[in-house]
């Protein structure tokens, strides 16, 4: 008798889509345990307890949690969801970027200062608005649009004296006129499972901010877009955002490596948790050891969803 | 049905059936966030604040 997979789901808070993951892994009578990453400790000198796994999801809230635990469970071999190099990537939209790039997949024109000064100079040759985003953070947070040469100067000023040493990373975007909306698909595994419209009168249209989902149909273009920025990033279970740009079409705005799914799940009608636990279970299965650059991928995902 | 007392407000709020510990609730009245710690008996902190690098 084969014996019972293991795994380990690292949280930080039981939010809607931590309760359907717990539920789809329960009614399939999955021998798994919550890791709050508030609880939890590693000890260095003792992997053990921890290879126990025969896998472990990263669900953490705070993406150094995640990231550190991530690097620490990859190093004991511990196959994870999703990887520590996934996670680097992903959680620093400037690296995914950069990922994105020498991939070829076409993304917003992205320019990166280090200065103040410099960043004011890369604003200028943009001309206004520019998007003036923070290379780590989430749920539209402290995205500022600058409308004028004033207003640059003063965000500049401000992040430079008031931000985290992560602030003077200054990542600025060109503003997107999009059709007051993104689009999220749900990318699990070599499938892209759904994607859905987030919709808001106001320019971050991220549904943390109030926007609003409906159902987006699959195009082949969306598919195979998607399919190219999972792969850019190592793949696993992500969310690519895609903006409709007015001249360039489709592009990726950035990849969420432990992404919510709280508007995606019933708008769509796809069990996006149950899908996410069964691509656990086969990395568990197949005992998918990450490699530097990511982990290997199952050949295909299984179930319902699509 | 649980019910738990506000460390804001003290207001009295009824925990909806299949609570767990870790969740986060909104207090109806001051809306504040309180994190589920205890079912039996039921109790709630004050959530922690958000951080820089929460997210998804």
């Amino acid at each position: 008798m084969q014996p019972r997979l293991k795994i380990g789901v690292l949280y930080s808070r039981v939010r809607v889509e931590e309760k359907w993951i717990f539920a789809a892994m329960e009614r399939r009578g999955l021998d798994y345990v919550r890791l709050d990453d508030r609880a939890i400790h590693f000890d260095l000198d003792d992997p053990a307890p921890w290879r126990a796994f025969d896998a472990v999801l990263e669900r953490s809230i705070s993406y150094n949690s995640g990231l550190y635990a991530l690097r620490m469970l990859n190093a004991w071999g511990v196959p994870t969801v999703n990887t520590a190099a996934v996670a680097e990537v992903c959680g620093d939209k400037l690296t995914t970027s950069v990922m994105l790039a020498r991939a070829g997949v076409p993304q917003p024109h992205n320019k990166v200062a280090f200065s103040p000064e410099a960043a004011l100079e890369a604003i200028d040759e943009f001309g206004y608005p520019v998007v003036l985003k923070p290379v780590v953070g989430s749920w539209g947070r402290l995205l500022a649009k600058i409308n004028d040469r004033d207003a640059a100067e003063a965000v500049l000023e401000h992040k430079s004296t008031l931000g985290s040493v992560q602030h003077s990373v200054f990542y600025i975007q060109e503003f997107i006129k999009k059709p007051g909306r993104d689009i999220r698909a749900i990318v699990v595994g070599k499938r892209v499972l759904t994607a859905i419209y987030r919709k808001s009168e106001h320019w971050i249209t991220n549904t943390a901010r109030g926007g609003e989902g409906e159902i987006c149909p699959i195009t082949p273009e969306i598919e195979s877009l998607c399919l190219s920025a999972a792969a850019a990033v190592g793949g696993g279970v992500l969310a690519v955002d895609l903006v409709e740009h007015p001249e360039k079409g489709l592009v990726v705005n950035e990849i969420n490596h432990t992404m919510e799914f709280h508007s995606a799940q019933p708008v769509s009608g796809v069990d996006i948790a149950d899908e996410i636990v069964n691509y656990v279970v086969e990395v568990a299965k197949n005992n998918l050891t990450p490699a530097p650059s990511g982990h290997p991928l199952p050949s295909q995902g299984r179930g319902t969803g699509g | 049905m649980s019910t738990v007392t506000c460390t804001e407000c003290e207001a009295e709020i009824a925990l909806e059936a299949g609570t767990e510990v870790g969740e986060i609730i909104v207090c109806p009245d001051c809306g504040v966030d309180l994190e589920v710690t205890a079912l039996d008996p039921a109790a709630v902190e004050l959530a922690p604040m958000e951080e820089e690098d929460w997210g998804e």
